[in-house]
């Protein structure tokens, strides 16, 4: 494949005050790449997915979108961003998909979807309510485009996020544990979704616990235990033999080995 | 009852409205406008700004309305620097003296209240502003500040109407509202009854009008509290 990764992040390290929690983690995602980053709790995989859209600033490392890299700086012994425009440039190209939503619960669902077209992009608006419209359409909840989040199910706000996101038209998506806040009986009209999404070509990186997902869907899984990769490989090496014991004892609590 | 006396009353009182009006719309524009920078200053996260906050606050929030009006008053003359500045023309009108103290207490008030709105405002949904690539001003314009004053509306309406109440102690420093001209009256007539229940219908019918429309404001502004049915009418299917 030509070009340079989608995403490519190297080394990274992040500590909360004496606290390490991701202890030099390297990933790479090309085009159309799904990663499912699978993990116990506290194994550092969502922190490690803010560290890519800067919600948190890795300690050490380097993160590059497209080719481009975020310039760091050190003030007072911390790494900083250097330019705030390029990191807004930056989180504008990765659309994020949060646990719970972050649906802004004063605004109905178009206005949701139209926001970071029309304010960030600053893109005609009419321009943008036909997109919306038409990425609400797919995510299946078009009727619901002028009801505001607090009416809709869990289900059907993760489905309107993920329009959001789309809506900036991202060079990759971001998904933190995007099912981990629904009822089970919503979690498979979220996941068909994304499932529509991989097989468009979207590049994702996704944080799951949902090992259907990462064994059907995405043609990269990522171990990760302890802030560093455990195990990593495509998902038929990873269900199969290929597991670490690790991986294979994590997968258990599934009942999936 | 003398209706006669009452309704001349009335008429007197009313031709000061206009005055009072006017004392309370400078001042809470003013003090709102004051009340963003403090807010501002307030949670700048620069030590120096936020203590100068938060003097301002314990300040004006501490004393009294009224003596902080009289230092205003009849205290800066008493400076060389003010009575000899090209500011004196303005500063010795007692209605700009009343605007100016009621103001400057006002956004010792409303700072705290919008302070207590942004604080209200969820991180999730300041973090999600954050990851669609918002920053600065624009997140302040198209996320903080909305959501923020949804949340300072009902603490802030309260503090409009004390505000309407307050423009009652210009009076003591000669401007003529409402109840500069009823005490006038009182000192020609000696009808104190008559003439401060008629000030204080007049207070009433004003009040009564600012929460209504503040009310039409908040209703408006919280259709996603509300069931849905009544929120966005019949939804297209």
């Amino acid at each position: 494949m030509s070009g340079p990764p989608r995403l490519s992040v190297r080394n990274i390290r992040k500590s909360f005050g004496t606290h390490e929690v991701l202890k030099g983690i390297s990933l790479e995602a090309r085009d159309g790449d799904v990663i499912s980053l699978l993990g116990a709790s506290g194994s550092g995989k969502s922190t490690f997915l803010r560290c890519i859209n800067l919600l948190e600033i890795a300690t050490e490392g380097e993160i590059f979108v497209d080719g481009e890299e975020i310039r760091m700086v050190k003030k007072g012994g911390h790494n900083q961003p250097a330019s705030q425009k390029q990191v807004d440039h930056i989180r504008s190209e990765l659309g994020m998909v949060f646990q719970s939503f972050n649906l802004w619960s004063h605004m109905t669902i178009l206005q949701n979807v139209i926001e970071g077209p029309v304010h960030v992009l600053k893109r005609p608006r009419a321009e943008c309510i036909a997109e919306a419209e038409a990425l609400l359409e797919k995510v299946g909840i078009v009727d619901k485009r002028h009801a505001y989040p607090a009416h809709l199910s869990g289900g059907q706000q993760q489905r309107a996020a993920i329009a959001r996101a789309l809506a900036m038209k991202p060079k990759a998506m971001l998904f933190d544990e995007p099912t981990s806040a629904l009822d089970p009986e919503l979690v498979g009209e979220v996941l068909r979704v994304m499932r529509a999404l991989a097989e468009e070509g979207m590049t994702m990186l996704v944080v799951t616990h949902e090992m259907s997902f990462a064994r059907n869907v995405s043609n990269r899984v990522v171990f990760m235990r302890e802030g560093v990769v455990d195990s990593a490989g495509a998902p038929q090496d990873m269900f199969g033999s290929g597991a670490s014991p690790a991986f294979r004892q994590f997968i258990g609590h599934f009942g999936q080995a | 009852m003398d209706i006669a006396f009452l309704s001349q009353t009335m008429a007197t009182l009313i031709k000061a409205v206009p005055t009072t009006l006017l004392l309370f719309s400078l001042s809470v524009f003013f003090g709102g406008l004051l009340a963003l920078l403090i807010v501002w200053m307030r949670v700048s996260g620069n030590p120096l700004l936020s203590g100068f906050a938060r003097g301002y606050i314990f300040v004006f929030r501490g004393s009294p309305l009224l003596i902080q009006m009289f230092l205003v008053f009849y205290g800066l003359g008493q400076f060389g620097v003010i009575r000899y500045s090209f500011l004196w023309p303005f500063l010795r009108e007692p209605m700009v003296c009343a605007v100016l103290s009621l103001a400057l207490c006002t956004a010792g008030y409303s700072a705290e209240i919008f302070r207590a709105g942004l604080r209200a405002v969820p991180t999730r949904e300041i973090e999600a502003a954050r990851a669609i690539g918002m920053s600065g001003f624009l997140l302040v314009r198209r996320i903080l500040a909305p959501v923020a004053f949804r949340h300072a509306l009902p603490a802030y309406s309260t503090e409009i109407v004390l505000m309407m109440k307050s423009t009652a102690l210009a009076s003591l420093v000669t401007v003529w509202e409402v109840t500069g001209v009823a005490q006038r009256l009182i000192s020609q007539t000696y009808r104190t009854m008559e003439v401060f229940l008629c000030a204080a219908l007049i207070y009433l019918v004003l009040n009564f009008l600012i929460l209504q429309a503040l009310a039409l404001l908040e209703y408006a502004l919280s259709k996603h509290r509300r069931a849905p049915s009544a929120a966005a009418g019949p939804l297209p299917r």
